[in-house]
């Protein structure tokens, strides 16, 4: 029990940043492999407001996300934005290069020694049945579960929603309708950044702070993403969930080097079975 | 007026053959710079036979380090382990990657986009993992040595052998583009549906594609093995997958000069760039982006430039690469 536990906290950070995967993917058409380089970022940005300017924990994870927006937003604006029409190969790509610069300046800037960073919420384990959460567990999960539903209700039953929803299908037309899609789409970007920036923030108590952390949790929230469709807002989530559980299984019962090799197995099935994901809808066939 | 020269294409490639033969006397049979030129030869076969899948056949792939790694170690321990020599073990490792590929292939055949992605993804990921806890076959984190083939008692004549191996492969992969299987290929990019009604068997094709792939790839992992006389489990990672897409999206998509350009492109960045800790990941990064933002159909397209213009008026080329990739993004 205490494993499916643990698994699901890995899981809501997989869940966290595969939400901002499939927020851009859903509105910009583009998988954004970058992602989890500006999360880095701006948990750097984070516990350099921690570290250097001794400010509180809330003053600087708010400040860095407001960082990450202003991030998100440049990077579209600078530069994804001149690609909103170029096949979806050459927009990976590039996401690809802005990884390896993100990663590469980081590097450069904080240098590649581990650090340690504070969790949100200090505190003794609570135990709830045969299990002990410890608070800033249950923060983690709050603030996933929070996360999902809001941008679930977003982008379902607002105007933005309706907005993004409508760039997304058709950018010629949502712009005669009215839509400012460029708008529309870096301030996805921000949220997409914002979203990474708080998987980051939880990530880095647990893994120690350094240029590479995020590197597995994007390739996690990226099969997470998958495997919940790519489309789908809570699939995402559940799909980080099933994968952070599976994960800590495997890594208990069978043997921890290989869990990532069972967990690409698991997708590979599931995807075999359903290839268009578990909450994905019907696969449409492209007219002739 | 350099660039006139080069669409001169006999030319050109008789300067390549020229160039190829007389360089290690330019280099002074510096082993560096031979290494660089090996792993340049490595890395076009690579992004050549990963442009057949990508590029041609509208397949993504984001593993082929994976392949890279197979090949590398099936001729470690077919020369090692079992001791077949040079050239019955480096075909042979080319055939073990290639029926890895056969069975990436076959899941691959349903998915789409994304979905295929991550697939490959997944078994770029696992191989590293597999071969380092594999221990009884691979050495696990020592590696495995390779036995260097003794009837080529040098370096030098076995870059030769290697040269020539580049060669031979880019014909081969040149008419197989050329041939029918070629433009089965194409015409699973630009339309499945399509291609279908025509009567073009699609998972006999894309499953052929991926083994046809994966078996270039693999030599050129042997080749890799060969050279460097040494195999581990992170010489080739995922980072190296990512290396080859950008590579030939950098070069350009269904070209194989551009597969060419791209990885002698990104083999030789590092090397000027080494001095300085850090900075490789940067440069090439924005090089990536620079190079999409500015030139989309990458860098091959500066050479054809004259050529479309009176082939084709409506920028067909790149309709046609937008074609298959539009199929990715409608899942």
């Amino acid at each position: 029990m205490q494993i499916i536990v643990s698994g699901l906290i890995f899981g809501c950070i997989y869940g966290l940043a595969a939400l901002g995967l499939v927020l851009i993917y859903k509105t910009t058409d583009l998988v954004n492999f970058a992602q989890g380089e500006m999360a880095m970022v701006t948990t750097f940005v984070s516990f350099t407001f921690l570290s250097q300017f001794e400010m509180g924990y809330t003053t600087s994870f708010l400040l860095a996300l407001l960082f990450a927006a202003v991030f998100g937003a440049i990077v579209h604006q600078g530069i994804m934005k001149r690609l909103q029409s170029a096949p979806p190969l050459n927009q990976l790509v590039v996401t690809l290069g802005l990884f390896m610069v993100f990663n590469g300046l980081a590097g450069l800037i904080w240098g590649h020694k581990p650090a340690g960073y504070p969790q949100a919420i200090k505190g003794d384990s609570i135990k709830m049945g045969s299990v002990f959460f410890t608070p800033n567990e249950i923060f983690v999960m709050g603030i996933t579960l929070t996360l999902m539903l809001i941008f679930f209700v977003i982008f379902r039953y607002t105007k933005v929603g309706l907005a993004m929803r409508a760039s997304a299908q058709d950018i010629k037309a949502s712009q005669l309708m009215g839509i400012k899609v460029t708008n529309v789409f870096t301030a996805t970007w921000a949220v997409g950044a914002i979203l990474g920036g708080v998987a980051g923030m939880m990530t880095a108590p647990i893994t120690f702070l350094d240029t590479h952390m995020m590197f597995d949790v994007l390739i996690m929230a990226f099969a997470a993403a998958v495997l919940g469709g790519f489309l789908s807002l809570p699939g995402a989530v559940v799909g980080g969930l099933i994968i952070g559980v599976f994960e800590n299984l495997i890594a208990f019962y069978l043997s921890p080097e290989l869990k990532l090799v069972y967990t690409f197995l698991l997708i590979i099935i599931v995807l075999y079975i359903r290839p268009q994901g578990i909450f994905g809808g019907t696969q449409s066939v492209k007219k002739v | 007026m350099i660039l006139k020269l080069l669409e001169n294409k006999r030319l050109t490639i008789g300067l390549l053959v020229v160039f190829m033969l007389i360089y290690p006397f330019l280099v002074g049979n510096s082993n560096y710079f031979m290494t660089l030129f090996v792993i340049t030869c490595i890395y076009a076969i690579t992004s050549m036979s990963l442009n057949l899948l990508i590029g041609y056949g509208g397949q993504i792939s984001v593993g082929h380090a994976g392949f890279l790694t197979v090949g590398g170690y099936s001729v470690a321990i077919l020369s090692s382990t079992v001791g077949l020599p040079f050239f019955l073990a480096l075909p042979l490792a080319g055939i073990m990657t290639g029926s890895i590929g056969l069975l990436i292939g076959l899941p691959a055949v349903r998915l789409k986009g994304h979905f295929l992605a991550v697939a490959t993804l997944g078994f770029g990921l696992s191989i590293p993992q597999i071969v380092l806890n594999w221990d009884g076959l691979t050495g696990g984190y020592s590696g495995l040595a390779v036995t260097k083939p003794l009837m080529f008692g040098s370096d030098f004549s076995l870059f030769y052998v290697f040269v020539v191996i580049t060669v031979i492969i880019t014909w081969l992969i040149q008419n197989i583009v050329k041939s029918s299987l070629g433009r089965a290929f194409i015409a699973i990019r630009d339309s499945e549906v399509a291609a279908q009604a025509i009567g073009i068997n699609i998972s006999f094709y894309k499953t052929t594609m991926f083994v046809i792939s994966s078996f270039f790839t693999g030599i050129a992992g042997g080749i890799y093995g060969y050279w460097v006389g040494f195999v581990s489990p992170n010489d080739f990672i995922i980072t190296n997958s990512f290396l080859v897409l950008a590579m030939i999206v950098v070069g350009g998509l269904a070209s194989i000069p551009g597969s060419i350009i791209g990885a002698v492109l990104f083999s030789v960045i590092p090397h000027f760039t080494d001095s300085y800790i850090g900075i490789t990941n940067i440069v090439i990064g924005i090089a990536v982006v620079l190079i999409i933002l500015f030139k989309p159909d990458g860098i091959v397209s500066l050479f054809k430039m004259n050529k479309q213009k009176l082939v084709k008026p409506a920028g067909k080329g790149e309709l046609l690469v937008q074609g298959g990739e539009k199929e990715n993004a409608n899942i």
